[in-house]
């Protein structure tokens, strides 16, 4: 009830903004309202609400081992969610991968509740078990907010996962000849109206990974990275990215590394 | 006898060589991995008009997701023969006409439709082209990936030169730089003839705001 109350609420805020964002045409105006509903909201992203119930499915016992995902590891071992996200992706020894938030949860998920991850890779994103996922995802990456970003490559797979991702950013196709580098390789870009960070640089990636995931304002809708990069690859006209696969968690790779240094200020507000 | 097959001997021994050379040149370039290629394979699947075979990459895709190579001294020859080939690709209008109408183009220029797995088969593609360039000074909303075409014709001109040389860059950008983030609208069937005789006139023609 309460949280039907405080999405109306978010719902009415995002009207107004959007209303407000309607008569203003000029990139500068666009991102200074952004800017003002970020203050505005300061201390109550909407993203909260999905943080708190994937609070809830942290701790609720559920699948067919009837267990809670209080014991999964995120790298900082069992049941730490403090700083996890700021740290990953990473090696993990249990399935000799290196796996990104998502992937990483889909495994937690399969070991210690015995479900099946396929169902989440086959659901479609805020439906079903995806739609937990993403309140799951909320929830871990709030506990990283305001630390700094530190992903490792010293781990020999991680190293090759990054210049696995690297190519991919670079990897041309589809039928107008996009890569992630057409629209992300050079600073001070912008398609249409939106300003397009350079994530082959620290200042961009940070730009880039550091707000994602993130509350979408245009749709009312908490996105997590693997959604990011699905709906970037839907606009590169390229086939569509298997969840969790490892051109995802490449280019999550490629994006938090050379973001190192900067702050994690997901769940990011977005337009 | 042995004299005999002296010559032939040599001649092929400079095959090898000219091969080794061609194949020393292109080592430069990315080297086929296969971890990279399973990754691509196993990372996709097909949905809606979207095949796989999207991520099935030409030449020219090939060499430009290595810029480092393609921006290299060493990848100049390649560069030149990959802009020759889509050079070669560009057919003129077939009725011999160049100049449609601006206010269609202007509707083409908007519309950044189509091609993705949530369009359909019939869905008009878009010309896409306020994404990236700026042209009607009018419309505010526009990218700056490519550059500005606002006063396009009045700045340059209007010579046979321009106009076939605009045409030439809408149809295959990548006719003049191997590696411009411009789609190939005709080579990809992106837009028709008529269509790109549309978004011509909108830069040419005299009439239309950009040349205002």
């Amino acid at each position: 009830m309460q949280r039907k109350l405080t999405l109306g609420l978010a719902t009415g805020i995002v009207a107004t903004l959007l209303t407000m964002t309607s008569s203003v045409f000029a990139q500068k105006s666009a991102t200074d309202d952004i800017a003002k509903y970020r203050e505005m909201i300061a201390d109550g992203n909407p993203s909260e609400l999905y943080e708190a119930a994937g609070e809830d499915l942290w701790k609720k016992p559920a699948g067919p081992k009837n267990a809670t995902l209080e014991k999964c590891n995120l790298g900082l071992g069992p049941g730490v969610v403090k700083g996890a996200a700021a740290q990953l992706p990473r090696y993990f020894k249990d399935t000799n991968k290196v796996q990104d938030l998502e992937s990483r949860l889909m495994t937690c998920m399969q070991i210690l509740q015995g479900r099946d991850p396929q169902e989440m890779i086959d659901a479609q994103f805020q439906q079903g078990p995806k739609k937990d996922m993403e309140a799951i995802v909320a929830y871990i990456v709030t506990q990283s907010k305001g630390e700094k970003i530190k992903v490792s490559t010293a781990h020999p797979k991680e190293k090759e996962m990054y210049d696995l991702g690297k190519r991919a950013f670079y990897f041309e196709g589809g039928p107008m000849d996009f890569s992630c580098a057409s629209c992300h390789g050079e600073n001070g870009k912008r398609i249409r109206l939106q300003d397009l960070p350079n994530i082959t640089e620290q200042k961009g990636a940070a730009l880039a990974w550091g707000y994602w995931p993130a509350y979408r304002v245009s749709s009312g809708q908490f996105w997590t990275m693997q959604q990011r990069l699905n709906d970037c690859f839907r606009q590169q006209r390229f086939p569509f990215p298997i969840y969790g696969s490892d051109v995802t968690i490449a280019l999550s790779m490629y994006m938090a590394k050379n973001a190192n240094g900067g702050t994690v200020e997901t769940p990011g507000l977005k337009r | 006898m042995k004299i005999t097959h002296i010559k032939p001997l040599l001649t092929l021994c400079g095959f090898i060589i000219a091969a080794a050379c061609i194949q020393s040149s292109a080592v430069a370039q990315q080297k086929i991995d296969p971890k990279f290629t399973k990754m691509m394979q196993d990372s996709f699947r097909a949905e809606g008009i979207a095949g796989l075979n999207r991520i099935d990459q030409d030449e020219t895709q090939k060499f430009c997701s290595d810029p480092k190579f393609a921006n290299s001294k060493q990848g100049e020859a390649m560069r030149d023969k990959i802009q020759k080939m889509n050079m070669e690709t560009i057919k003129q209008p077939s009725d011999g006409k160049y100049i449609g109408d601006w206010k269609n183009g202007e509707k083409i220029a908007q519309s950044g439709r189509g091609e993705t797995w949530t369009d359909k088969a019939d869905t008009l593609i878009g010309g896409g082209c306020y994404n990236c360039h700026q042209i009607d000074p009018k419309e505010i909303s526009f990218g700056t990936i490519g550059p500005s075409l606002a006063g396009y014709a009045k700045l340059r001109g209007y010579s046979k030169e321009v106009v076939t040389y605009t045409w030439n860059r809408i149809n295959n950008a990548k006719a003049y730089n191997a590696c411009s983030n411009m789609p190939r609208i005709a080579h990809f069937k992106l837009l028709n003839e008529q269509q790109i005789q549309d978004v011509m006139a909108l830069l040419l023609d005299p009439e239309s705001p950009v040349n205002k």
